[in-house]
């Protein structure tokens, strides 16, 4: 039954997740931690961490991992298969009417609207990495003695590289990951 | 064009190799496959790729997942499907079962306890950017409506814990109720479809750029 419960929630991530791979992120949020609690918020951010400097859409990268935690390959591959499930059947349905409706104006009225949510629920998920991020994941208690300077320090050096010399985003993360373990663990 | 067994391999392992070496989101493989399908094989014209990118756009799903869907099935019906479909999920599929592995077995090591922290903040500084490129775009369409939805969805999301597919389901059928009235309302049109179109036009080009992760977010307008 579990390989089940993993189908449908990845099939739910797949068939809502409008507008590129961030898109998915609140949802599989909601589903691997609010939902089925599956992942702390802590193992979310490493498996986000992990999908972000891995090729391949975050969310089969997501379901693949998420899968195999809990209930290994078999996990893996009926997480994956619910994440492309909606994708087959409504893709090769846009097709067929594609080809009769050039231009589908309905279907972009739709995502016109769409659209903007699906900014402000990416934004609502970022909020709560940027907290962990700062913060840790122990409680989110917000208080200052609990932020991480060195995290908001790189947070701060990522964002301002990112808006000003648009590099690869994977070395803006990379680079912190070094940078982490100078500071961290030395 | 002959399907052959050698065929098929081609179009499987085009899907492989594409999804294989592609960092930094949907984008930037939709932009591969250009490369490789319209130019490179000359399976695909120009025009009708674009109409493919356009519908992998619309559908929900992983938009590198869709397009290697619509590509296959262009060439060569479900199997063709089928085959793109593997070989796009296959190298993400195995790089996270090897890295998962490895996870679980140095995740409390503190080097790498040291590098997830690391990464961790770089990684919400990279999503901070994107969002704060995402909104920009929707706030410079300058009207109300896409404006407001964003502000309410993420009051709603952020602070009063609205289930998110509610929230995407009312702003989409919002969206067709607009839609259609705008269809109805013949002054109306050009008004409501200006706006939207000059916005693609700028996101289909940022799309198309070079940028990974700030041409996957705008590319979805």
């Amino acid at each position: 039954m579990i390989l089940l419960r993993l189908y449908w929630s990845f099939f739910i991530v797949g068939l809502f997740s409008f507008g590129g791979g961030y898109a998915a992120l609140p949802l599989i949020q909601e589903q691997v931690i609010g939902v089925n609690s599956w992942l702390t918020q802590a193992e979310f951010m490493d498996i986000l961490t992990i999908s972000q400097v891995t090729p391949g859409p975050i969310a089969i990268n997501a379901s693949t991992f998420v899968g195999i935690k809990v209930a290994g390959i078999p996990g893996a591959v009926a997480a994956t298969a619910g994440c492309i499930t909606p994708s087959c059947i409504i893709v090769l349905i846009l097709a067929a009417l594609y080809n009769r409706f050039k231009g589908l104006s309905l279907v972009h009225g739709i995502i016109k609207v769409l659209r903007p949510a699906v900014v402000a629920l990416i934004a609502s998920s970022d909020l709560s990495i940027l907290a962990a991020a700062l913060f840790g994941t122990a409680g989110f208690s917000f208080s200052l003695s609990d932020l991480d300077f060195a995290a908001l320090g790189l947070f701060a050096a990522g964002l301002f590289t990112m808006r000003k010399f648009r590099p690869d985003p994977i070395f803006v993360m990379l680079g912190a990951g070094i940078i982490g373990v100078i500071v961290y663990a030395i | 064009m002959k399907k052959d067994a050698r065929f098929y391999w081609n179009l499987f392992y085009s899907a492989f190799i594409l999804s294989a070496f592609t960092f930094g989101g949907g984008y930037v493989i939709v932009a591969l496959m250009q490369k490789r399908f319209v130019k490179r094989l000359k399976w695909i014209d120009e025009d009708e790729m674009l109409d493919l990118v356009a519908i992998s756009q619309s559908a929900p799903g992983p938009v590198a997942i869709n397009a290697s869907i619509l590509v296959g099935y262009r060439m060569a019906g479900i199997p063709g499907a089928f085959l793109t479909i593997l070989g796009t999920v296959f190298p993400p599929f195995i790089i996270i079962t090897v890295i998962s592995y490895f996870y679980m077995a140095f995740r409390d090591d503190p080097t790498t306890r040291a590098l997830f922290r690391g990464m961790q903040a770089g990684v919400a500084a990279v999503i901070t950017d994107v969002v704060i490129g995402m909104a920009a775009r929707i706030i410079k369409i300058r009207q109300v409506l896409p404006v407001a939805v964003m502000a309410l969805s993420f009051t709603a999301a952020s602070f009063f814990n609205v289930n998110i597919i509610l929230i995407l389901m009312v702003s989409g059928m919002l969206g067709a109720y607009t839609a259609l009235r705008r269809g109805k309302s013949p002054a109306a049109d050009t008004v409501g479809n200006a706006a939207p179109y000059a916005g693609e036009n700028a996101a289909s080009n940022d799309g198309a750029g070079k940028k990974p992760l700030r041409g996957g977010k705008e590319g979805s307008e």
